[in-house]
């Protein structure tokens, strides 16, 4: 292996992924030139492939790494092994001709561009699984084949069963598509790396290891679902409903070989087990009879060809899963002469349809006349089909039967996997023979919505090159592909390769008489069709889409019925759920907790400690007793905030403790503003059995947050603050290191913090207006609310205070710097002292006398605070970087300016703005001024 | 002193947690103040009960931890943001769907919407 020194493999999704977008952007040139400028992107690519042919054939692998994330070890790889260019080149091969033969195909009405950019959509996709070198990468195109291909299947949206069969198709895909991530990442853990490379090389280790038979299970689910394996076969009839070209790309040649490429790029690490040769043997072998058998009662022509490719992925399988290394060798020749007789016998079918009008072989019959040429044409696919000599198919159906001889993957039973493999073989012949005579011969067509013709000549070319290649693969095998299968082949089984021989004669051998008996049986059972058709007639035939869409519905209904249950729209149920689970979660490590053992003694207790403690805990009962009478409630609250603005103030917080108290004045003020519009009382409501259980919960989380929080205060103490302690006065010129960390070390969260504070402000002014409140006449006693006017008293000393709280404010906001105070405290003591204004005089008084905009104040005081960071960067520093010096003032001695005063005036205008915004509009609920949307 | 203290933290939590789950707004945002005091209190102690030394340079030897206050300090504002939000969010529910109720079906006798009647205010 060589690390490349070019992206080139790179180069070519980066190219398709470009050419997903021509199509769209060149509809407008007409239906050719679209054609062509899609054409192009495969094509380069194609070319690009093949000028690597000669390196990988002689047994180089490229590999290529992208450095993506570094730092989180993601790296994009891709390789191109001997598997990787075959199916590369059936990829962008096949695909090149559906291109052209959808120009034909498609209607000039429909949205051709569209199509086109989906198909080259899952081109890429299906390009970059089989170029991946991670196998995450490879998951990811994984799924967006599976999406894809939803996309092209329902691209005749309007049909019913377009959507249905698209929706299965996912469905079924989608959830493989989780169970291969969960084996993927369960391989990848077993071997420590992502790469495929170093996984390939670890096939040992994973199978040796005891989650493989978990693994193996999750990746074959992937791939069964993928390449529609019984019993997960259902969607791909369905999934005919897709136009025709998509049929021929994606359920012939490219989707459902991914999960069989799947299969053999994990060859090397996932099988020569017992778990492999069974699972992967029995599942190819029942699909493989069960599609041979159902094809031939279809009568519609894709429905057939659907189930034939069922019946051929299945063979595929098989093949994978007997135990020798022949049958890899066989099973990548069959992908090949599959996806090319295949890919051709969808496209006659859908010429067939497109001249004909129907595919329904019941009303065929007969076309020879019409349209021999495209009948040779489907002769010859069809017989290679079939396994008749000459053609490619005859070949590696041959190998297949001779491995099947040898196979002892069934153990004392494996003599059934050839028998069996001879009657499907039986019914392989048959159905191929009912697609030709049914349809080319067989009387006369039956009430046909048109009279069938030959094609446009260019729609003929895909299916002239495909079957040439039938042919000439099955006359000249050694020259046409035998290094590509050689490369192929050593790259799956990473060992010498054992001795084939790709020759058309073998001598007469059990494996002709096999095939022999197989042609000669089909031609029978077909000429007997009658009583087998009148046999399976008893059969009531189920419809798999209703079955489907009843499973799909049972489910829905299941969920909505969960979901009700859970989300009944009580939110105080949500939250009960919600703590017991916290408790869960929590209470059960901390039983093992030894480490939270106390590592130091309690501090000594004073009475003032225990007096406050008691009328905290007495008020906070009190609270919860009274909640129902609401005021009672607010006052013992407001008595718990007071406690708690102490504790702080006791426990050398005197920033917090000024904080908690002017909060606690407007937090009080504003919810007894609130009360007025609120009932004042709750109703008795809760039943014994819900008050049990939500003293049950909160007292468990009560008792939980204590125990934490008493582990952790009596740890010794390791922290960070050293560092501000020293910086404060040298790196922030001031000696409140509490405020120093807001305004400097921190500023930037304030920053966040004021902006959420004002935001909080100017959605709480949108929730108010234009809010249509009922305004209570009389309290819940039905008193009426009295008509006094504001008290004389209250409005005079709170009008002659305010000049002086204005003061102590700025104070307060002046001195923050080095003394408790600073920006939240004196905005919060401005706006305590203006609102004292509005409770004593009424808004109708203050309003023409305050005429400032809030709104503004909080703009303003966020532009302040970030024009204060910004301001750094004029000074080559980074964002927030304060400065401070020392002047000497005449008169007024030595004082200190620093930038991140004006910060802290941001934060003051801030904190004003939005909480007089907030107070002031419910304020005015209650006058005349009510605020509107315009204001 | 540091159990005392985690045992008002503990009641605070509970008496909160227990009034959030009572269906009606009113006690819903009493319940938020509270648990929003046990919370500061708890995030405060982080920095561990100290009894003299504030962290004002050149007051004293040893100082307080100042980390935990400056966080608790735009906690408590904040605070009081989300407090003033849910409770204007509660009139405006009250408002608009004529209860108080946010405990999923509505009861029988809950607080009907009662018609504006701006003369006699």
């Amino acid at each position: 292996m060589e690390q490349g020194a070019t992206m080139s493999l790179f180069w070519i999704t980066a190219i398709l992924l470009i050419g997903a977008i021509i199509p769209v952007l060149t509809e407008k040139f007409g239906r050719t030139i679209n054609t062509l400028a899609t054409m192009l992107a495969p094509a380069i690519a194609l070319a690009y492939v093949i000028s690597l042919l000669p390196a990988v054939l002689a047994g180089e692998v490229i590999v290529e790494y992208l450095e993506w994330i570094p730092s989180a070890g993601l790296t994009l790889s891709m390789h191109l092994d001997g598997l990787a260019l075959m199916f590369a080149l059936l990829i962008l091969g096949i695909g090149l001709l559906i291109i052209l033969y959808a120009r034909y195909y498609l209607s000039e009405k429909e949205a051709v561009g569209r199509f086109f950019s989906y198909l080259i959509l899952f081109m890429t996709a299906m390009l970059s699984i089989v170029l991946a070198n991670n196998v995450l990468q490879l998951w990811m195109a994984w799924e967006v084949t599976s999406i894809s291909s939803f996309l092209l299947i329902s691209f005749w949206s309007s049909k019913s069963e377009s959507r249905k069969g698209a929706r299965m198709a996912l469905t079924v895909t989608g959830a493989g598509g989780l169970a291969l991530l969960a084996g993927l990442l369960i391989i990848a853990n077993i071997v420590g790396s992502y790469e495929l490379s170093t996984i390939l090389a670890s096939g040992d280790l994973i199978r040796e290891h005891s989650l493989y038979s978990v693994a193996l299970i999750l990746v074959l689910l992937g791939a069964f679902t993928k390449s529609a394996q019984f019993p997960f076969h259902f969607w791909l009839p369905h999934a005919m409903a897709a136009p025709t070209p998509v049929s021929a790309y994606l359920h012939s040649a490219t989707m459902v070989k991914a999960g069989i490429f799947l299969l053999a790029r994990l060859y090397p690490v996932l099988s020569g087990t017992e778990m492999w040769f069974l699972i992967v043997s029995l599942t190819g072998l029942i699909t493989l009879l069960i599609g041979a058998y159902v094809a031939l009662f279809k009568h519609d022509l894709k429905g057939l060809l659907a189930y034939s490719t069922i019946s051929h992925l299945g063979l595929i399988v098989l093949l994978l899963g007997l135990n020798t290394q022949l049958a890899a060798v066989a099973a990548l020749f069959h992908i090949m002469n599959h996806a090319v007789f295949k890919a051709s016998l969808f496209m006659a079918a859908g010429i067939i349809d497109h001249e004909a009008g129907t595919r329904d072989m019941r009303k065929l019959g007969g076309l020879w006349r019409f349209m021999p040429y495209t009948a040779t044409l489907a002769m010859v696919a069809a017989a290679s089909m079939a396994g008749v000599p000459l053609f490619n198919g005859f070949l590696s159906k041959e190998m297949f039967l001779a491995e099947t001889l040898h196979s002892s993957a069934l153990g004392f039973l494996s003599w059934m996997i050839p028998v069996l493999a001879t009657l499907a073989g039986v019914f392989a012949v048959a159905y191929s023979m009912r697609f030709i005579h049914d349809v080319f011969f067989n009387g006369e067509p039956k009430d046909l919505p048109k009279t069938p013709h030959e094609p446009p000549r260019y729609m003929k070319i895909p299916i002239e090159i495909l079957v040439t290649l039938c042919l000439l693969v099955g006359i000249f095998p050694e020259f046409m592909i035998g290094g590509l299968l050689q490369a192929a082949a050593s790259s799956v089984l990473m060992t010498d390769l054992p001795y084939y021989s790709l020759a058309i004669w073998h001598g007469f051998n059990l494996p002709l008489l096999m095939s022999a008996i197989a042609i000669t049986g089909g031609l029978l059972i077909y000429a007997y069709r009658s009583h087998l058709y009148r046999f399976q007639a008893q059969f009531h035939e189920s419809d798999e889409k209703r079955v489907f869409e009843g499973v799909m519905q049972q489910l829905v209904k299941l969920a909505t019925k969960a979901h009700d249950t859970l989300n009944n729209g009580s939110l105080q149920r949500y939250i009960a759920a919600m703590l017991l689970f916290t408790i869960g979660v929590t209470a059960f490590p901390m039983i093992h907790l030894e480490s939270a053992k106390t590592h130091f003694p309690d501090q000594p207790l004073s009475g003032i400690e225990i007096t406050a403690a008691f009328i905290l805990c007495l008020s906070a009962i009190a609270t919860v007793i009274y909640h129902r009478k609401r005021m009672v409630a607010l006052i013992t609250l407001s008595v718990v905030g007071l406690i708690v603005s102490i504790a702080f103030a006791r426990f050398s917080a005197p920033d917090l403790a000024l904080t908690q108290l002017a909060v606690e004045v407007v937090t009080v003020i504003l919810l007894m503003l609130a009360l007025y519009f609120l009932p004042q009382k709750t109703p008795a409501e809760s039943s014994p059995s819900r008050v049990v259980r939500d003293v049950g919960i909160a007292a468990a989380i009560g008792g939980l947050v204590a125990t934490i929080n008493y582990a952790f205060i009596t740890q010794p103490i390791d922290t960070i603050s050293e560092f501000f302690l020293a910086n404060s006065k040298t790196g922030g010129g001031g000696t409140n290191a509490v405020n120093v960390i807001l305004v400097d070390f921190r500023g930037l969260d304030t920053l966040g913090e004021i902006l959420v504070l004002g935001i909080a402000g100017l959605g709480i002014f949108n929730l108010l207006a234009r809010v249509r409140l009922a305004m209570p006449s009389s309290n819940e006693n039905g008193l009426p609310w009295t008509q006094d006017r504001h008290p004389p008293i209250l409005a005079v000393i709170s009008q002659s205070l305010l000049p002086l709280a204005l003061l102590v404010s700025f104070y307060i906001f002046l001195r923050g710097h080095n003394m408790p105070g600073g920006g939240f405290i004196a905005g919060l003591i401005t706006s305590v002292a203006l609102i004292q204004q509005y409770i004593a005089h009424g808004v109708d008084w203050v309003k023409p006398r305050l005429k400032i905009e809030y709104q503004t104040l909080i703009a303003l005081g966020v532009l302040i605070a970030t024009l204060t960071g910004i301001g750094s960067w004029f000074f080559d520093r980074p964002f927030m970087t304060t400065w401070f010096d020392y002047f000497d003032i005449p008169y007024i001695g030595e004082i200190e300016l620093a930038s991140a005063l004006i910060f802290d005036l941001g934060v003051y205008l801030t904190v004003i703005g939005s909480s007089l915004l907030i107070l002031a509009s419910l304020g005015k609920l209650t006058s005349a001024h009510r605020p509107t949307a315009e204001e | 002193m540091e159990t005392l203290y985690v045992i008002c933290v503990g009641v605070l939590t509970s008496c909160g947690v227990y009034l959030c789950l009572r269906g009606r707004t009113f006690s819903v945002v009493v319940g938020l103040t509270m648990l929003s005091y046990a919370v500061n209190l708890f995030l405060f102690s982080s920095g561990r009960l100290n009894l003299k030394d504030a962290a004002i340079l050149g007051m004293s030897e040893s100082y307080a931890d100042p980390l935990p206050q400056a966080l608790t300090l735009t906690a408590i504002v904040i605070g009081f943001a989300m407090i003033a939000f849910v409770v204007i969010l509660s009139m405006r529910a009250r408002a608009d769907l004529g209860n108080d109720f946010v405990d999923g079906s509505e009861p029988a006798d809950s607080n009907k919407f009662i018609k504006p009647n701006r003369d006699k205010a």
